[in-house]
C-alpha cells in the first residue's frame, strides 16, 4: 500500500479532543520540593534552599526555578486521568518522546502556592521521519495560582513513533 | 548580581553554563521533576526502545537553559520565557555546554526585556535543544 492511500493516524476521536479542556490538576510547591528540584539541575543561587535568603531578594518564600510548575498532589486511590493527547491513533504506536518544551511566567511562583493546571490540546499532525510515522501533538496547559491569576503557560510538544 | 540592561548589547553572547549529568543528577532529576520514563535511568528499557543508551531528560536541558538564564539575569531580573526544541540526545557523562546570545534589547509596557538564542551543544558542536527566551532585566 502507498502512502498516498494509507489511512490518517489521526482519528475523528483524536481531531475532535483538540481544544477539550482537561480536568483540573492541583500542584504544590512547597520549599521541600522547591530544593529538590533546585539541587536536581545544580542551581548554586541560595534563594532556591534558604528562606531568609529568599526574603532578602524579594521573593515571598522560595521561588520556584524555571522549568518547576509544582508537583502534582498524588492519590494513591483515584486513577490517574488519560493524559491530554493520548487517545489511540489509527495504528498502534509504541514510543513517546518529548519534542519540547515553552513556559511563559507571568508572575513569581513561590514556595506555598497552590496551583491549578488545565491542558487542552492544540493541535494534532503526522510526519514521517527519521523516526519513521511520527506523531506530533502540541498540548497547552495554563497554572493559577490560588489567587486564581495565571501563574504560567506551558507549550509542550509530544512526538509518538 | 545579575546582568544590568544598560550593559546588554545585541549580539552578546552570556557566560556559558556547563553541564555534565551522571547517572545519579538524572535519577535525582527523576525525583526532582516526577519523570520517571526509564528510558533515563535504565540501560535495558533504553536499549529494548532500540536506544543505544540511557538518555538525559529533554526536560533536564530545558531547566538547565533555564539556570543559564536566572545565574545570568539575578533576582533582580526575572526569566519571562524559556522554550527549547529537544532536536538530539545527549547522554549521561557527556559535556553539555549551555549557551546563549541576546538578539533583542528592547522596552515593553515599562519593562526592560531582552530577548535571546539559547541551546544546548554537545561534544561534537552540535545543538541539540535550541530553543529561545525572553528576560527582564534592572
Amino acid at each position: 500500500m502507498s502512502d498516498e492511500t494509507q489511512e490518517s493516524l489521526i482519528t475523528d476521536e483524536m481531531r475532535a479532543s483538540i481544544g477539550r479542556e482537561s480536568e483540573p490538576t492541583t500542584l504544590e510547591v512547597d520549599k521541600t520540593s522547591v530544593r529538590m528540584f533546585a539541587r536536581s539541575v545544580g542551581y548554586t543561587d541560595p534563594v532556591y534552599y534558604d528562606e531568609a535568603a529568599a526574603q532578602a531578594a524579594g521573593y515571598r518564600s522560595l521561588p520556584a526555578p524555571p522549568g518547576y510548575l509544582g508537583t502534582p498532589v498524588f492519590n494513591p486511590n483515584k486513577r490517574s486521568a488519560r493524559p491530554q493527547g493520548m487517545l489511540e491513533p489509527s495504528r498502534p504506536l509504541k514510543r513517546v518522546l518529548n519534542g519540547g518544551t515553552d513556559i511563559e511566567y507571568l508572575t513569581d511562583i513561590c514556595a506555598g502556592d497552590i496551583l491549578t493546571s488545565i491542558s487542552a490540546v492544540s493541535s494534532i499532525e503526522e510526519r514521517k521521519g527519521r523516526l519513521g510515522e511520527m506523531l506530533i501533538t502540541t498540548t497547552k496547559t495554563t497554572y493559577r495560582n490560588q489567587d486564581g491569576e495565571v501563574v504560567a503557560i506551558m507549550t509542550g510538544t509530544g512526538i509518538r513513533y | 548580581m545579575g546582568a544590568s540592561w544598560d550593559e546588554v548589547q545585541e549580539g552578546m553572547e552570556i557566560p556559558t553554563l556547563e553541564k555534565n549529568c551522571s547517572t545519579q543528577q538524572l535519577v535525582h532529576w527523576a525525583a526532582g521533576s516526577g519523570d520517571f520514563y526509564q528510558i533515563h535511568y535504565d540501560h535495558n528499557f533504553a536499549e529494548a526502545t532500540g536506544l543505544p543508551n540511557i538518555i538525559v531528560h529533554g526536560a533536564l536541558k530545558h531547566a538547565f537553559l533555564g539556570q543559564l538564564l536566572h545565574d545570568w539575569v539575578g533576582n533582580e531580573g526575572r526569566v519571562k520565557r524559556v522554550g527549547c526544541s529537544y532536536r538530539g540526545m545527549d547522554f549521561p557523562d557527556e559535556d553539555i555546554h549551555c549557551k546563549g546570545v541576546v538578539t533583542r534589547k528592547y522596552e515593553e509596557d515599562g519593562e526592560k526585556l531582552v530577548d535571546l538564542e539559547i541551546w544546548t551543544e554537545n561534544p561534537d558542536g552540535q545543538r541539540t535543544s535550541p530553543g529561545s527566551a525572553t528576560v527582564r532585566l534592572p
